[in-house]
């Protein structure tokens, strides 16, 4: 027969010889459908964003350049600025205690103090659209849409920033190139920057930013301005940052890489767990057909064209499974935005992604056919004598080591491929496939202990259905392997992923705990500090701890000036640590949550004019490349201070109390200008409200972190963030149950044969369900303890490794995760032998076999 | 006339842990073009193994087989494979039709292998299946088919093919007496219309005696140590026409 023909019957065949199973065939692409539709709908959105981000990258910036400092621009960067020309909008930025007179609430805010029309590109949104233009000129105020919501505030209404009280223009909707989620920790506050100093709250201490915007005439040549500021940082040794649009877009771009990297992973192990099922699937598909092709190559059919015939079936299902999945994904990604809109800067604008689509559809197949090649090759082996001898043949056994070896072997690069073209590095992508072996290799070995130990724990003893049920868990054709590797994977994934989010969450629950503020106050003046004090004691309130802060620069280190150590190749300081601004503390003691490494704590000292004994914290003095015994200079606000390290501390930084890197002994700073930071534990959170109510209205400039509040803001983000990662993680957990389903439905004939013969020799039907019922209860509480056992490792791991947290398990959640993850498996279970109780075995055994 | 069958000092050998079982042993026959044979012996005597040597489903451990003067020995699984399409057809026991195809997709199987006309081959197979009582019966399933019925597909599957030889394995086995006489008619009936050769295994005697030649499968030698199967196994030609 000529090679056209041969492949036009074999196409045929594999039509003929699908018939029945079609319906069967459609739960194994489910599994396809899932995974295909997870990868589309995260590289499409990617694609999206990316587009958005192109197209609006003027608007990510609101300018071609901006500024910072956190002080006054230097005379020659304020030069060269002048000199670039263009249109100019500057503001001052700060923290400060909003307070809203109309309903009494106060809270931390973040403030911008602007003048000039920023944005350049884009829109400030609000409501009215017309206050972004006027609020400046009148003097008003523009207020973040959360917080006028939260608190039922109207345009029209005031809030009080400092000493002055501003009417709200408006509400302040959306910022160029700020993402929703930027308020999350602060509400957002436009005013004019005229007048600011009227709020009183650019005092010492305050801790202030220096913007200014830039739009410069078309044909401005960018490269040229960049040239010059970088200038100003290298040659000058300027310090001040600065973005350009072309820079924010990389940052952004870059950011976004990482997120939609990590998401495309996830959604990858979704399809490859279809893979696996996929791969179960046939294997047992192709049990079923052993004397089929034995027959068909008793009449001549060749070993490659039986292998075709599966083959052609096996890559169709993966065809249409990735192209239904790639419709679904296309569907989902229209959902995503609603999910991540809050972390993004950019608006996003939709489209169908063809690339997208078409490597969602070319990795379903491929995944399917690798996958399916496992028990595929194993038809090849099939001999024509099976047709006239009855014998059981173990498919896998079929199959050469080096034919298992080599397939793996192509299965392991391609997905490390994948994952190379995903994350776009070689070792990320070899540690992903190293991980996720390792993770299978656990499952298998849980599967391989679970039917072992089923064998062992059987004892003559139980009844009849409990040591059915229990053989069924390691008889032939189990699905034990199967279910803990697609249905395990899942569950440790979305597991995993909600323990570590509930670990931070502890970490950062104080309102419960004893000792602890519930309340942090900073920004107090030296002259406000005994007032505030008693306005603290009178409302009856415990003060923990009265700190004062004292601001200084390192002058020099050894004798060396922070330029002089950049220069120096012996010593590797972080240049941050030379260059920021200390806040330092001075004390006679350490406390609770500090420790003395090396050295010797020194808590008093008499004035400075000789050497000052100080303690390091144990990081920095890594950052600053220092060790016990160096001197270091100190700039307080013009004072030259000599000092020497005289012990490094360990601090607990998780603890809410105000924390230092350097502390001074009492007796040095105590008459340098100074402000002070307060702690307070106050009876629940009603009663730090009104505290906070009456500080703000006494002492405007007084900043309050509310530790409740910052609990709920954090849990807040955690839950956006975590739904997102769990929203692509549940992928795995749906492609698990439809794996199971899959290979519950393609086990369904095995079973109702085992069920009417066990009918047949006179079991009544409650013991035959009870049998079932075992049996998946079984496979669903091993499966889902399994899962979460290894998610236990995994959460502890990364709370050991990444947060060094020591991680408690919840066992209350996990005790529930169990219940459901098992509740659904039973169902999967018995739902797939309904409808074969109620009727006469030989009618259930004709339908089936039709 | 010239031999469709020859076998030549044929053994087949199974290794069973650490002892080897000796099922096929040095036989030696071979069968003329155009004739009935039957291979008779008792249940375990080689039969089914002897019929897979002959077709070629299975490999000799020594010796060797020539089909229609083709020697199997040298030809691969696929090689082997074409020549059963071409020369050969079979006869199951247990039927073996394809469950997902209809009856007269079962029965053209063959012909369509070989790339032949769609067209043609579907009217030859409606022809083989009419010629079977089947003629109603041609797009029913083998789950929606009698066994009698079954067996006719396969017999129409076997013959369609026009096979120089024809392998049928205990033909009768599964059937009642009364459908069985009527399959064993069908088979002698196409086999001398077609001009076949026909080789039949079976352990029914009667059904043996209708055939020109009867290979017998006998235990002759009880000193073999293998206790399971403590079978030498020799030919001995009964009896022969011509």
């Amino acid at each position: 027969m000529s090679n056209r023909k041969s492949l036009l019957w074999t196409f045929k065949m594999a039509w003929r010889d699908s018939r029945s199973h079609r319906s069967k065939l459609f739960l194994f692409m489910a599994a396809i459908i899932v995974g295909v539709a997870a990868q589309v709908a995260i590289t499409s959105f990617r694609s999206n964003l990316n587009s958005s981000i192109e197209n609006q990258a003027k608007e990510l910036l609101g300018a071609d350049l901006e500024v910072e400092r956190n002080a006054p621009f230097q005379e020659e960067l304020q030069a060269v600025l002048d000199s670039l020309g263009g249109n100019v909008s500057t503001a001052l930025e700060f923290n400060s205690m909003a307070f809203f007179p109309e309903n009494g609430n106060t809270r931390l805010s973040q403030i911008t103090a602007i003048e000039g029309y920023f944005p350049f590109y884009g829109d400030l949104i609000t409501e009215p659209s017309s206050a972004a233009q006027t609020f400046q000129t009148n003097g008003g105020a523009l207020v973040d849409e959360p917080v006028m919501r939260l608190f039922d505030l109207q345009p029209g209404d005031s809030v009080k920033i400092g000493q002055v009280t501003y009417e709200i223009e408006g509400t302040l909707i959306e910022i160029p190139g700020q993402p929703v989620a930027a308020s999350f920790f602060g509400p957002r506050i436009f005013i004019p920057k005229e007048n600011v100093e009227a709020t009183g709250l650019l005092q010492r201490g305050s801790r202030l930013e220096y913007v200014s915007w830039h739009k410069f005439p078309v044909g401005t040549d960018m490269a040229y301005v960049d040239d010059r500021l970088d200038k100003l940082q290298d040659e000058q040794g300027l310090r001040f940052s600065y973005d350009t649009v072309e820079e924010r877009e990389e940052e952004v771009g870059e950011a976004i890489l990482y997120l939609s990297n990590f998401l495309n992973l996830i959604g990858f192990i979704a399809l490859l767990l279809g893979g696996i099922g996929v791969a179960s699937s046939i294997f047992v598909y192709i049990r079923q057909k052993i004397n089929t092709v034995a027959v068909l190559r008793c009449v001549g059919v060749s070993s490659n064209q039986a292998l075709l015939i599966y083959l052609i079936q096996a890559a169709s299902m993966g065809l249409v499974g990735s192209m239904l999945g790639a419709m679904i994904g296309s569907g989902i990604q229209m959902y995503l935005p609603v999910l991540v809109q809050d972390f993004l800067p950019v608006d996003i604008e939709l489209y169908i992604s063809w690339t997208s689509i078409a490597i969602g559809i070319g990795t379903g197949l491929v995944i399917s056919i690798l996958f399916a090649l496992f028990p595929l090759l194993a038809v090849k082996k099939i001999s024509p004598l099976y047709s006239i001898r009855s014998i059981q043949i173990n498919l896998s056994q079929l199959l050469s080591n080096n034919t298992k070896i080599t397939l793996s072997a192509v299965l392991l690069v391609f997905v490390t491929t994948y994952a190379w073209f995903m994350i776009g590095e070689i070792l990320p992508s070899l540690a992903f496939t190293g991980g996720l072996v390792a993770c299978l290799l656990l499952l298998t070995g849980f599967a391989k202990l679970i039917m072992k130990g089923s064998r062992k724990f059987l004892r003559a003893g139980f009844s009849y259905e409990l040591r059915q049920g229990l053989a069924n868990l390691y008889r032939p054709n189990n699905q034990t392997t199967t279910l803990l590797l697609t249905f395990g994977l899942g569950v440790t994934m979305i597991s995993s992923l909600y323990l570590t989010q509930d670990m931070l969450l502890d970490q950062i629950d104080f309102g419960g705990q004893e000792d602890l503020p519930n309340l942090a106050l900073y920004d107090i003046q030296y002259d406000q500090n005994d007032g505030v004090n008693e306005v603290i004691r009178s409302n009856g309130h415990e003060i923990l701890q009265n700190v004062p802060i004292v601001t200084m620069r390192i002058q020099s280190i050894n004798g060396m000036t922070p330029e002089e150590l950049r220069d120096d190749s012996t010593t590797n300081p972080r240049g941050w640590a030379l260059n920021r601004e200390y806040r330092s503390t001075y004390r006679d003691s350490l406390l609770p949550t500090e420790s003395i490494v090396e050295g010797k704590w020194i808590g008093q000292a008499e004035g400075f004019d000789q050497i000052v004994p100080i303690s390091v914290e144990v990081d920095q003095m890594e950052d600053l490349d220092t060790s016990i015994g160096d001197t270091l200079t100190w700039d307080v606000q013009g004072i030259p201070i000599q000092t020497y390290i005289a012990s490094t501390r360990s601090v607990k930084w998780d603890q809410p109390s105000p924390n230092f890197f350097v502390v001074f002994p009492a007796g040095v700073l105590d008459n340098a200008p100074q402000f002070f930071a307060t702690t307070i534990k106050t009876d629940g959170r009603d009663s730090s409200l009104e505290l906070q109510q009456e500080l703000v209205q006494a002492y405007p400039n007084v900043s309050a972190i509310d530790v409740g509040l910052v609990f709920e803001t954090v849990q807040n983000f955690l839950d956006k963030v975590t739904f997102v990662i769990q929203f692509i993680g549940l992928f795995s957990i749906i492609t698990g149950l439809i794996v199971l389903a899959g290979s519950a439905a393609t086990s369904r004939f095995q079973r109702i044969r085992e069920a009417v013969l066990l009918r047949t020799l006179g079991a009544s039907k409650r013991q035959v369900i009870k049998i079932q019922i075992i049996e998946y209860a079984l496979l669903g509480i091993m499966a889902s303890m399994t899962g979460l056992i290894l998610s236990l490792g995994a959460s502890y791991l990364i709370g050991y490794f990444y947060f060094e947290i020591n991680f408690v398990p919840d066992f209350f959640i996990i005790g529930i995760e169990v219940i459901i993850l098992t509740a659904l498996v039973l169902l999967i279970g018995l739902l797939n032998t309904r409808g074969m109780h109620n009727k006469p075995p030989l009618e259930v055994l004709r339908a089936e076999v039709a | 006339m010239s031999n469709i069958l020859e076998v030549h000092q044929l053994y087949r050998k199974f290794q069973s842990g650490t002892k080897t079982l000796t099922v096929v042993n040095d036989i030696n026959f071979s069968i003329p073009e155009g004739i009935s044979c039957a291979i008779v012996g008792p249940s375990g005597s080689g039969k089914t193994t002897l019929l897979g040597l002959c077709a070629g489903l299975d490999r000799p451990t020594s010796g060797t087989v020539s089909l229609n003067g083709i020697p199997l020995n040298p030809l691969n699984e696929d090689e082997r494979a074409k020549v059963r399409n071409q020369h050969v057809g079979f006869v199951f026991q247990t039927f073996q039709l394809v469950p997902t195809l209809t009856a007269i997709e079962n029965v053209m199987v063959p012909l369509e292998l070989r790339g032949e006309a769609t067209k043609g081959v579907r009217e030859r197979a409606r022809e083989l299946l009419e010629s079977v009582g089947l003629g109603d019966r041609t797009h029913h399933y083998p789950t929606q088919l009698s066994g009698g019925e079954q067996q006719r597909v396969a017999i129409a599957r076997a013959f369609i093919n026009n096979p120089k030889i024809l392998f049928a394995d205990e033909p009768t086995g599964n059937l009642d007496t009364e459908t069985g006489e009527y399959i064993e008619n069908l088979i002698f009936e196409l086999n001398e219309t077609q001009g076949t050769t026909l080789v039949l295994v079976t352990h029914d005697l009667e059904l043996a005696k209708k055939c020109d030649r009867i290979i017998s499968l006998q235990e002759m030698d009880k000193s073999i140590k293998t206790p399971m199967l403590k079978l030498k196994l020799k030919v001995r030609l009964i009896r022969s026409h011509e």
